[in-house]
């Protein structure tokens, strides 16, 4: 769905957050994505996240690698800086930026070919850090940008738009994640605004690496009869395993509402994360029984959607590698540089 | 071969020599023959002589060949020596060759415990046995010491046999094992033995052989590679992304050594940068790229293996203009190739890396102080030029001994962080667009994240225009390419200029960098010796400067001497406007630190061969 451009001048009678900005100052740049296309839907949820929990434009870095997907970092928040790498090397590229400058809300837009096929490797060590970051997969099943042949995380069974059937086992990125000891973990559909912004929100107040995989369907190459990623298929096959709310961090609401039945999940800066499990018994904080349920639901050709996994425990690269948390590229030279007097005794004479 | 005794006529005949001669040991790896050998060259430099020690070693943890070699020049020439003056011979499986290598007159220390075999005949040396594996094994119990100590037991017999001072050995024993007494113990006995033993069955010391000088005071001892770790530190790097490779991993750890030391926050005790051991090169680079664009001083050091694996975000740095130093410590190529091997086989690969229309910013640091001092430089010109700058040293600068200047710094200095704009200039500017105003030298403003809104900008590796913002068209397309290139040229009035050492009336010109030039220095005299009055001119950095240019055109024949199979310096000097009538190439890439005589024939093979 292109946007149209709009011009800067804002309504008065625009609601505001916040910060005093209108919803559309988190947009960006006109698509240029197939009209329909999945990617422009979850583009559309992330501004509407980012404004709703009003998040400084200029504190966010947009990150991603190549493909359509990798695209849409251009389409929002034109307020941040955006940096659009190389293909599957988004992670690396976000490693050194959040090295560099821990006080940046990192959000990474990447694909499934991006992420699960030549960025892989990048990905699993991504999640083994625990970098603070949003990294969205926006999963269709295909390589939009060479023209729909099948990737990674195609099902066996699921046609190509050449009517080839996938064959090889898919990737499935909550699954890798578990297994990496991921610490948030996501599952979306770009058809579903309503289930993906508060998901996003809540990426927002993690503080190591929130994985969010969301099925995002190609229309020019995987939206016909036989393939999984279809928002057909989708719609048809969607099980929400948890519903989330966001809520803000304000005790008194907190405590107003009852905890039956209702995971909560403080994340670290007070944030709590409301997660209705509806399938009973579904823990979001069970490793085990979240790996299992997957594994089932994924047999039973579910897609099981919400936050599905969570720990807020766990510590972020900072943390791990004893790093101030400070930005290290704010920090003066003169605290830096030992000074001639230390070398004067560097050295065998 | 025969056991020739020790003849006091043959050693009558040959003229002492003090202070010039070459150490060559045997060994095989793993026998923890490194800290013995080291001795020898630390004490020799405690006597204020000029010395170097080069450490050819397998790609292997233990059993096979390793040489160490001492070259001990009171002249101060510090390359490798072709033939050894004493050849400790350790190693039964390369006993033949390393004796058929020691000079004329020369001799050979070896072990008498079992007889020689497989050594060749050489009538024209000394044999000095001293059973060292008997002796250590009568001396010593544990089976692991009774080994270890046969290397201090060589070491106790050449400083005897090469008039080492034994007051310097035994403080250095006392230093190294300060904390470990038993051991110490051990190793001053085992010294000793071999000492005693030289004493008394061979006139020690030898006519070649060192005498105290003055000539290291002000000097320290450092491998490259420890000086670019120190130089990082110095230019206030807060990011470092690697993935273990030889030659290069003792950058990072000398790094996380003296980061430990001097980068602790003083409140928290917390590390004031960030050492990322990455999952490979892409992502080493790939942190680095990141960690620049945000605004941190960033490196990674790798060798060429790594090197091919950055290209592509090498590329992408490069086209969207983004800091980044790499220290590419160059082993033996092509593919994995000789690991602990020395080579200068990098130098078309690092000028452009990465595909499409792509040149970079060099550095040739030539010894360890440079490694120091162009590690600062580096980061100076990568973030004055917003693009990579590789710095290219070696395996036999980067892991070698060399002794080097006391490295200096200046307190006033202010690193170079280029043109950076902060909230307030780009707010009062009003627009912000990344590539549009460039300076003279191509150079536009950069902002960093996090700075204001109205700072931002979308960095792409597409095509893009000068208001960064995506472009298909040809015009706007070649606009920001030709500006790369005016900015690429400009940095040759930056980088360093190349050392130049000329004489009235020398018709002919060695080239040379990095490590090829005291082995280049050492042949101009060699050719002087014989008639051939030589230049020489040491690159430090490309794109070339124009004194450069002016070297070459001033003389009537130039060689340029380097590391690699494929003339890879002569042909960045040709692609960069050098003419090829008078430029020639001498090419040792074996693999081992290159010797001045290697050098100074192939330039008298080949002056001959012109001259019929
Ligand atoms: C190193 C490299 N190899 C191949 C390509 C070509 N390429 C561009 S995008 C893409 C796949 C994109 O698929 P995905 O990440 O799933 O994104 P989508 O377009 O489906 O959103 C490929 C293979 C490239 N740009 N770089
Ligand atoms: S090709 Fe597919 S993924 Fe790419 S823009 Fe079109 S619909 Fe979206
Ligand atoms: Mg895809």
């Amino acid at each position: 769905m292109p946007s149209i451009a709009k011009p800067p001048i804002r309504h008065p009678a625009l609601p505001v957050n916040e910060l005093g900005l209108a919803e559309r100052d988190y947009e960006g740049a006109m698509s240029t994505l197939c009209a329909g296309c999945g990617h422009d839907a979850v583009t559309a949820a992330i501004v509407r996240a980012l404004w709703e929990v009003a998040v400084p434009p200029h504190m966010v870095v947009k990150l991603s690698g190549i493909g359509c997907s990798a695209k849409t970092t251009a389409y929002f928040l034109r307020g941040a800086h955006g940096f659009n790498g190389v293909h599957g090397r988004m992670a690396p590229l976000a490693t050194g930026v959040g090295a560099a400058n821990s006080d940046l809300l990192l959000i990474g837009i990447s694909g499934d070919g991006d992420s699960l096929s030549i960025g892989i490797g990048h990905l699993v060590h991504l999640i083994r850090r625990n970098l603070r970051m949003i990294y969205v997969i926006e999963n269709n099943g295909v390589y939009g940008l060479t023209k729909g042949q099948l990737s990674a995380s195609a099902d066996v069974g699921s046609t190509s738009s050449k009517g080839t059937p996938g064959v090889i086992q898919p990737v499935d990125p909550m699954l890798l994640g578990l297994s990496l000891g991921a610490t948030f973990l996501a599952r979306g559909f770009s058809g579903d605004k309503a289930q993906l912004v508060p998901i996003l929100k809540a990426a927002t107040a993690h503080r190591g690496l929130a994985l969010i995989d969301v099925i995002s369907p190609c229309v020019s190459f995987n939206d016909h009869e036989g393939s999984t990623k279809s928002y057909r298929f989708t719609r048809e096959h969607d099980v929400q395993v948890t519903t989330t709310d966001f809520v803000e961090p304000r005790p008194e609401l907190l405590t107003a509402i009852g905890p039956v039945g209702i995971t909560d999940l403080t994340l670290h800066d007070g944030t709590r994360v409301r997660a209705r499990a509806l399938p009973e018994g579904y823990d979001p904080g069970d490793r085990d029984a979240v790996g299992a349920y997957l594994r089932e639901a994924h047999d039973r050709g579910e897609v099981a959607t919400g936050i599905l996994y969570v720990d807020p425990s766990r510590p972020t690269l900072h943390e791990l590698l004893r790093v101030v948390p400070r930005p290290l590229a704010g920090l003066p030279y003169a605290d830096l540089c030992p000074g001639a007097a230390e070398l004067e005794r560097f050295g065998e004479s | 071969m025969t056991a020739t005794p020790w003849a006091e006529e043959a050693a009558a005949t040959r003229a002492p020599q003090v202070n010039e001669l070459a150490l060559r040991i045997a060994t095989v790896n793993g026998t923890g023959s490194s800290s013995a050998n080291n001795l020898l060259m630390r004490a020799i430099f405690r006597m204020g002589i000029p010395v170097s020690g080069k450490n050819i070693f397998p790609s292997n943890i233990q059993g096979l060949p390793t040489w160490y070699e001492i070259r001990v020049s009171g002249a101060g020439h510090t390359a490798r020596a072709r033939n050894p003056d004493l050849l400790v011979a350790m190693n039964t499986q390369t006993r033949e060759r390393d004796v058929a290598a020691v000079r004329p007159g020369g001799c050979v220390l070896w072990d008498s415990t079992s007889p020689l075999e497989r050594a060749g005949e050489r009538g024209d040396v000394t044999l000095l046995g001293i059973p060292i594996a008997r002796m250590c094994a009568e001396e010593f119990h544990n089976p692991r010491e009774r080994i270890l100590l046969q290397n201090v037991v060589y070491a106790g017999a050449v400083t005897a046999l090469l008039g080492i001072d034994p007051a310097v050995t035994a403080t250095l024993i006392d230093e190294r094992y300060r904390r470990r007494p038993r051991l110490g113990e051990a190793n001053r006995r085992a010294f000793r033995i071999g000492e005693e033993y030289a004493r008394q069955h061979f006139p020690c010391p030898l006519p070649c052989h060192v005498e105290p000088m003055q000539a290291t005071g002000g000097s320290i001892i450092v491998d490259g590679n420890t000086a670019t770790a120190l130089g990082c530190i110095y230019a206030g790097a807060t990011v470092a992304a690697w993935y273990p490779i030889t030659p290069s991993t003792s950058v990072m750890d000398a790094f996380t050594a003296f980061a430990r030391r001097s980068r602790r926050d003083p409140m928290t005790g917390l590390s004031t940068c960030m050492i990322v051991q990455a999952e490979d090169e892409l992502a080493s680079i790939g942190t680095v790229i990141g960690a620049g664009w945000a605004g941190a001083r960033a490196f990674t050091a790798t060798s060429g293996p790594g090197l091919s694996l950055m290209q592509a975000l090498l590329g992408l740095a490069y086209y969207t203009e983004i800091p980044a130093v790499v220290f590419d410590v160059q082993r033996a190529g092509p593919s994995t190739g000789m690991p602990t091997r020395t080579q200068q086989a990098d130098l078309l690969a690092a000028a452009h890396a990465s595909h499409g229309d792509t040149a970079h910013i060099l550095l040739f640091p030539g010894d360890p102080a440079e490694c120091f001092d162009f590690a600062v430089r580096a980061f100076d010109l990568a973030e004055h030029f917003q693009t990579p700058v590789l710095v290219l040293s070696d395996t036999d600068i980067g892991m070698n001994d060399w002794v080097v200047p006391r490295l200096r710094w200046d307190d006033t200095y202010a690193p170079d962080r280029g043109r950076v704009l902060g909230a307030a200039e780009v707010e009062a500017a009003g627009e912000y667009h990344r590539y549009a105003d460039a300076d003279a030298d191509g150079v536009a403003a950069r902002t960093l994240p996090g700075v204001s809104p109205a700072a931002a900008y979308y960095t792409r590796g597409s095509g893009h225009n000068r208001l960064a913002g995506y472009t298909e068209d040809p015009d706007e397309y070649r606009e920001v390419v030709d500006r790369l290139a005016r900015k690429h040229a400009a940095a040759g009035g930056w980088v360093p200029e190349p050392v130049i050492e000329a004489r009235p009336g020398a018709s002919v010109g060695l080239v040379t960098l990095g490590s090829g030039g005291p082995a280049v220095r050492e042949a101009v005299e060699m050719l002087r010796a014989q008639g051939v009055a030589a230049d020489c001119m040491r690159l430090r950095g490309y794109p070339f400067p124009e004194a450069v240019f002016r070297f070459l055109e001033g003389h009537a024949f130039c060689f340029v001497v380097e590391q690699n199979r494929d003339a890879q310096l002569r042909t960045l000097l040709l692609e960069s406007g050098a003419g090829s009538e008078r430029l020639g190439s001498v090419l040792l890439y074996g693999g081992e630190p290159i010797t001045a005589g290697e050098v100074s024939d192939a330039v008298l093979v080949q002056l001959r061969r012109r001259e019929e």
